[in-house]
């Protein structure tokens, strides 16, 4: 078969054709005035949006494509006589299914190659060299190194039924109750659960893991634009799911979260007998049901 | 059913029907609590109430006369291995164990729709619920409940709701069989559903069960009897899959007509073939996920249990294993729908059958490779996204297919807009969104915003809704005349197209930008800046259940009002199943028919005529 258009369906395509450019430059457009979320509070942030920017643009002449071919079908290939008639007998256009099936393959290849260079690049936190959910690693257990300037930011997010508590490594280990960030700082986030699955999504800033028990789960994340965000657990985790949430998480300048953390500090110093010591994870009493 | 051989009165002295199930069934569950209580664990009874459970099951199946056939042959009775075709027409069949696959037909639509309201009514509580931002009309409690039981309701009607209704009635149909390959097992599949609806209702007594249809531990070894309901009754399920797979896949195979060649197939039954394999496939991984589930609950095993060395992770993979064949059992049979019903209505042959039952199997391939990109932010080892990305990205390939070939058919076709083809245009609109949200959800940097969010949870509910549920509808409206004999009213079915088409679209699209919005599934409580949109979803979706009552008055106004018999061949299809008079007879073709021609053959130049009834006799298909 060859790649010969017949006649009669020659003005179908070239109307289709025009109306589906003009619709798809017009749409792409629109799509691409929207500002997506979660918006650039963080450099992950801001690549999400992007990511989210550049799918719907690439959306848009999908569906438009779709759309008006079911919309012009319906229009110009509805039966105008009141008794049945058999349309002409077409079993298939070798040419247009493998034109179809090819360039549908090199969007959805073009696609995956834009997630992975995204995921790869640094800017989403060298996922590929994470330590993951390999409990020898990450964490720095117990260190109470000061700051260095530079080095990642470590901060445990402990989820438990049904609040989120934060815990900075370099700063001895202290607990709290909302979470801060410095500025323009890399955060290595550790996740990890004391009871059920959870997931920490803090929303402005890009950042969704799973908190799951036993397990430090690794999310890169570098603040951008000082500001406040909102702490919400995306896993249905019992009853009182719905509330589990946050809206005092900040962004803040590196001198306001010295003295935050200082604050924090001095609080933590009254109740820190009564916390296990910092690790990468935390096995509360029983493990056993019924003992 | 056994039917009594005249040479011998040697027979079970006891009836066995829908009553008398019952009646085993009570006894059963006690009988299996009383068991689980002797071995004394710390397990809050739960081996009583699973035992309870399974119990009450084999009581049920055993006082129905699943048990009469193989006892009559352990004990040398005359039997007859595949009951003769009685003419048989009355309601009493349908209360009973038939192994006539038109009844099972009928016995599991009928099943299903009513298990379909009660979801539905799950599912309107949900959003009642949601009218206020605070948990003042639900408390949280009931409100977890709900989700629970409205979602595994909903899993456990959408792996059917397809497959087993159309799936039992028409398989043999259009292939010009008399009968399923295996009677007993076909009866099986629909006899556990029944059981497994009522186990997951009786949650309710027990509180419901906190971790809707996902049942991850350890949140379900945390929960109490209710998460017993959900054990027993995906068991149930699981079973049900794997039987109608295999005796799905037998039937298509070895049962097919003279002259029934691959090419002759109906796309139907492709799109029931490719589901049967993933059934059979996917449902022991569940099945086995639950008995482990079940043992973590009951005899303190871990492997769940990270503190004693288990892994919730272990749960998460075969579940999602199960999990994303699981969505594909939905969403074949329904692709199958579409591609059948497009040619007959487009009076065109279907274009590109070939490349259709490749896009057909290429989904079925693929969805054995996708299930991590559910686990895309649990914390599983980073290198494999990458790989999970690229495969779930690639099943928009294949999928894109079913779009091609039917897109292709419409193009210069006399298209007959009929109420199913209208359902068919809703599916591909809807289905396009479902599409697309899904290539969203695979993109991991986007996924991060979007996972467990109401993105997610609207992606599924367009492929479901919105796919499934559309060609469901359509395959009412088109074989329901063949099946009940009676045409369901075009008027009312031209509203509710609308009616529902855009009550449902009122009430997903929103969901979308709820999500993007920074909403979780599953809470009970959301940001007050989010009620303006979740008032108009709730309102919606009131909506969209009115649209559903009318689809209820349809068929009560079609099967008690409408006099007379629907004619043999209301749409002038050429497929084979209509070419059976209406009510189709006992033994579906008198002799076994010789096929000729396509179904699709609508405006070739000498098409013969597709299958010569005066054929062979007792080629294929029992006596």
């Amino acid at each position: 078969m060859s790649l010969r258009i017949e006649p009669a369906d020659r003005p179908h395509a070239i109307r289709l054709l025009v109306m589906w450019v003009i619709l798809s430059i017009i749409g792409i457009i629109a799509v691409l005035q929207i500002h997506y979320p979660p918006y650039d509070q963080t450099i992950q942030g801001e690549d999400q949006s992007k990511t989210l920017a550049l799918l719907t643009a690439m959306a848009t002449p999908v569906f438009i494509g779709v759309v008006m071919m079911v919309i012009y079908s319906a229009i110009y290939f509805r039966r105008a006589t009141a008794e049945l008639v058999d349309g002409p007998p077409m079993l298939g256009n070798t040419p247009v299914q493998v034109a179809w099936i090819g360039i549908s393959a090199i969007a959805v290849l073009f696609l995956a190659f834009v997630g992975v260079t995204t995921l790869a690049s640094d800017n989403v936190a060298k996922l590929v060299n994470a330590p993951g959910r390999s409990i020898n690693t990450g964490g720095q257990t117990g260190s109470a190194t000061a700051a260095e300037q530079g080095k990642e930011l470590q901060v445990q997010v402990v989820a438990q039924q049904w609040y989120f508590t934060y815990r900075y490594a370099d700063y001895g280990g202290v607990e709290t109750t909302h979470l801060y960030l410095p500025l323009d700082r890399p955060v290595e986030l550790h996740v990890t659960s004391l009871d059920i699955i959870h997931s920490f999504w803090a929303y402005e800033i890009g950042v969704k893991a799973d908190a799951n028990p036993g397990v430090d789960n690794v999310f890169h994340v570098t603040p951008q634009k000082t500001g406040s965000f909102t702490v919400r657990c995306a896993e249905l985790c019992g009853l009182w799911h719905g509330q589990m949430s946050d809206t005092e998480g900040k962004v803040v300048s590196q001198s306001d979260f010295d003295t935050w953390i200082a604050q924090q500090q001095q609080d933590y110093a009254v109740i820190q007998k009564a916390v296990p010591s910092y690790a990468p994870f935390y096995f509360p009493e029983p493990t056993v049901k019924g003992s | 059913m056994v039917v009594p051989n005249a040479l011998s009165d040697r027979n079970l002295s006891f009836p066995t029907g829908l009553i008398t199930g019952i009646v085993l069934a009570i006894p059963g569950y006690f009988i299996g609590v009383w068991t689980g209580n002797l071995f004394g664990l710390f397990d809050d009874q739960n081996t009583g109430v699973i035992l309870g459970y399974a119990f009450a099951v084999i009581g049920f199946l055993v006082g129905l006369g699943f048990l009469n056939y193989p006892l009559a042959r352990l004990l040398g009775w005359p039997v007859t291995a595949v009951p003769q075709t009685v003419e048989e027409r009355t309601w009493g069949r349908y209360f009973s164990l038939s192994l006539d696959h038109k009844v099972i037909g009928m016995q599991y639509l009928v099943t299903i729709l009513i298990m379909l309201l009660f979801g539905a009514i799950g599912a309107m509580l949900i959003r009642t619920s949601l009218l206020v931002p605070d948990a003042s009309i639900t408390p949280p409690g009931q409100y977890i409940m709900l989700i629970g039981l409205h979602s595994v309701m909903m899993i456990f009607i959408t792996s059917a709701v397809i497959l087993g209704p159309f799936g039992n009635y028409l398989v043999p149909l259009m292939i010009g069989a008399r009968r399923m390959a295996f009677p007993r097992l076909e009866a099986l599949s629909f006899w556990v559903v029944p059981p497994a609806a009522v186990i997951l209702a009786a949650a309710v007594f027990w509180g419901g069960f906190p971790t809707g249809w996902t049942g991850y531990p350890p949140l379900s070894e945390q929960a109490g009897q209710g998460m017993d309901s959900y054990i027993v009754g995906f068991v149930l399920i699981a079973i049900a899959l794997v039987t109608s797979g295999i005796n799905m896949l037998a039937t298509i195979i070895a049962m097919r007509a003279p002259g029934m060649t691959w090419t002759r197939l109906p796309m139907f039954v492709w799109g029931i073939f490719a589901t049967a394999i993933l059934g059979l496939l996917a449902a022991p991984v569940l099945a086995t996920a639950l008995v482990q589930l079940a043992m973590d609950r009951t005899t303190n095993t871990t492997f769940f249990v990270a503190a004693n060395g288990g892994s919730n992770y272990l749960w998460e993979n075969l579940f999602w294993f199960f999990g994303h064949p699981e969505v594909y059992i939905f969403i074949l049979p329904a692709f199958g729908i579409i591609m059948e019903l497009v040619p007959h209505f487009a009076r065109k042959p279907l274009w590109g059958y070939r490349t259709g039952v490749v896009g057909l199997f290429g989904v079925t391939l693929l969805s054995w490779f996708v299930w991590q990109h559910h686990l895309f932010m649990s914390g599983i080892a980073p290198v494999l996204r990458p790989f999970y990305m690229l495969s779930t990205e690639l099943i928009s390939i294949p999928t894109g297919i079913i779009f091609l070939v039917t897109l292709g058919t419409m193009w210069r076709a006399r298209i007959w807009f009929s109420v199913p083809m209208l359902f068919c245009m809703g599916f591909l609109f809807n289905f396009l969104i479902g599409g697309i949200s899904g290539v969203y959800l695979s993109d991991v940097p986007t996924d991060v915003t979007l996972h467990g969010s109401y993105f997610s949870m609207a992606h599924f509910h367009y492929t479901i809704v919105g796919g499934e549920i559309f060609a469901m509808m359509a395959a009412c409206y088109y074989w329901l005349p063949k099946m009940t004999g009676k045409m369901l009213s075009p008027l009312i079915g031209r509203i509710h197209f609308w009616w529902m088409f855009i009550a449902f679209n009122s009430t997903f699209f929103p969901l979308f930008l709820l999500g993007i919005l920074d909403m979780p599934r599953r809470v009970s409580v959301y940001a007050a800046n989010l009620q303006f949109l979740n008032d108009w979803v709730t309102v919606s979706a009131y909506l969209l259940f009115g649209s559903m009552l009318l689809f209820a008055g349809n068929l009560v106004y079609s099967l008690f009002f409408v006099p007379g018999i629907a004619v043999a061949n209301p749409w002038h299809a050429r497929s084979l199943e209509w070419q059976v008079p209406t009510p189709v007879p006992a033994g579906n073709f008198d002799r076994v028919p010789l096929i000729v021609g396509g179904p699709y053959d609508y405006g070739l130049p000498n098409a013969k005529p597709v299958a010569d009834f005066g054929g062979l006799v007792g080629a294929t298909g029992g006596s």
